[in-house]
């Protein structure tokens, strides 16, 4: 069967992994029916999510940018989905402010409290959501399609 | 798809707790699920085998050739309008028909997941009206993400959930080999995800099963972490995979990612499949995991079909992907 190793996945492979388990995965990869030549020697990558290590079997230490929404909070009621992502993640508004998630993006996404209030349908590209924050507090939210989407609304006193 | 009343050897099987062989039509109908009608005989190419998993193992193989044979399709996103597809029922068809003609008649399809784009139930009902015509016994399906959006997976279990437990995951047995089929869509916060219910399911089912049973796993999202930035991976999959450690032969095979990758840990096999509607970058290439439009003429290469076979007294399950044509 085919298979790929892209260069850089094979680098990171490399220099986070044993030789021998790189070799393993390199080995497994080249014959549909390959047998594991030695136990499974992949540490658990140190840059990994919480969620994502050591409860599951390793390929590839992600980058430590991948747990959750980053950069700093922007005052704005505006929210755009570009790229698979909440831009800006974490944005300031006063209590009553209506925000608004617009997805620019080809590919349907939802914006989903965690447990809160608000869950829009899904947007297609060019869709809007809104919702008014009546309540102060902070409201994280994700993509229920691209789960790994994080973004959080920080609501403030007037 | 067609259904031939009757059961021999390569008659799905549930997974039987107490490990005879045999079970009544009541006990395959409520562990197992397809389409239709739900009891079928399947006998791959002629072959009889002659006894089933849960057995004692005495039985002596005497199959030469592929005891199961079985394909394997995915993210078919009926619904997605996009530059990197125009038609992607074009595509699932021709995917169809590439499953048809194969040479022989599968024993099953199993359709990896993202049937559909936005889970509407005009999507699911195309979908499953396009897959009546594999020509197959039976047809089975896991839930993509895509295809539980909103409900929780509601409007996919109505239309596929049929005989399924808790939020649609089964097992079944045939031909020797112990079929498990996980729902790792729901309920996610940044990965694919499990669940205690489901990795019980996971302990009990297996838990009766010789360990030279050859074990086929089937999910949507990959059960290891192919790429946890974007969401591939499983978050609680370890724990699950603990329960098959002791088994000589456990495949695990999923989509989600729509390309080729395979991985080898301990005595699990990774395979992740690739789509029938269009790619998606590699692992880390760009910002995100979004569709990617090939130059004209290219798309199908990305695009295929997957088929897999077993033949008595091999570890290994023979893998083998094929472009759509």
């Amino acid at each position: 069967m085919s298979c790929f190793l892209p260069r850089s996945l094979v680098t990171r492979a490399l220099s986070a992994l044993a030789a021998a388990a790189a070799l393993t995965t390199l080995a497994a990869c080249g014959s549909s029916r390959a047998r594991p030549v030695a136990p499974a020697a992949a540490a658990p990558p140190a840059a990994s999510p919480p969620s994502a290590s050591p409860s599951m079997p390793s390929m590839t230490p992600p980058p430590s940018a991948a747990a959750g929404p980053a950069g700093a909070p922007v005052s704005s009621n505006a929210v755009m989905i570009q790229n698979f992502a909440f831009a800006a993640p974490t944005v300031i508004v006063k209590v009553g402010t209506t925000v608004t998630w617009t997805n620019g993006d080809e590919d349907p996404h939802t914006v989903t409290a965690i447990g809160g209030p608000f869950h829009s349908p899904t947007l297609t590209n060019g869709a809007r959501f809104t919702y008014t924050f009546t309540t102060v507090g902070t409201f994280t939210y994700m993509c229920t399609i691209h789960p790994y989407m994080h973004g959080s609304v920080v609501v403030v006193a007037r | 798809m067609s259904t031939t009343p009757g059961g021999d050897a390569n008659e799905p099987q549930p997974a039987n707790p107490d490990g005879s062989d045999r079970m009544t039509r009541r006990q395959l109908l409520r562990h197992t699920a397809w389409f239709g009608a739900a009891v079928a005989l399947a006998v791959t190419g002629g072959e009889v085998i002659s006894h089933v998993a849960g057995s004692t193992g005495k039985s002596p193989a005497i199959a030469t050739g592929p005891v199961l044979r079985f394909a394997q399709i995915s993210d078919s996103h009926l619904g997605f309008h996009g530059g990197a597809n125009g038609d992607v029922t074009a595509t699932f068809q021709q995917a169809i028909e590439q499953v048809n003609a194969l040479g022989y008649r599968p024993d099953f399809v199993m359709h990896t997941g993202d049937l559909t784009h936005l889970a509407t139930p005009a999507q699911f009902d195309q979908v499953k009206q396009m897959m009546t015509a594999l020509d197959t016994d039976h047809v089975f399906t896991v839930p993509g993400e895509h295809d539980s959006i909103d409900d929780a997976g509601q409007k996919y279990r109505a239309a596929f959930g049929a005989g399924s437990r808790g939020e649609g995951w089964y097992s079944l047995d045939i031909a020797g080999v112990h079929v498990i089929a996980l729902v790792n869509t729901l309920n996610l916060r940044f990965l694919g995800h499990l669940g205690t219910d489901q990795i019980d399911f996971v302990r009990k089912d297996v838990a009766a099963l010789s360990s030279d049973t050859p074990i086929v796993v089937f999910s949507h999202i990959p059960l290891f972490a192919m790429y946890p930035t974007w969401g591939w991976g499983t978050d609680d999959a370890t724990q699950a995979l603990s329960y098959l450690r002791r088994f000589s032969s456990v495949t695990c095979l999923n989509g989600h990612v729509h390309q080729l990758f395979t991985k080898t840990e301990g005595n699990v096999t990774f395979h992740s499949g690739t789509t029938t509607a269009y790619p998606l970058p590699h692992p880390g290439d760009g910002p995100a995991p979004k569709p990617v439009t090939l130059p004209a003429g290219r798309l199908h290469a990305a695009l295929g079909i997957r088929e897999v076979s077993y033949r008595k007294g091999q570890h290994a399950l023979a893998i083998r992907d094929r472009a759509l044509t």
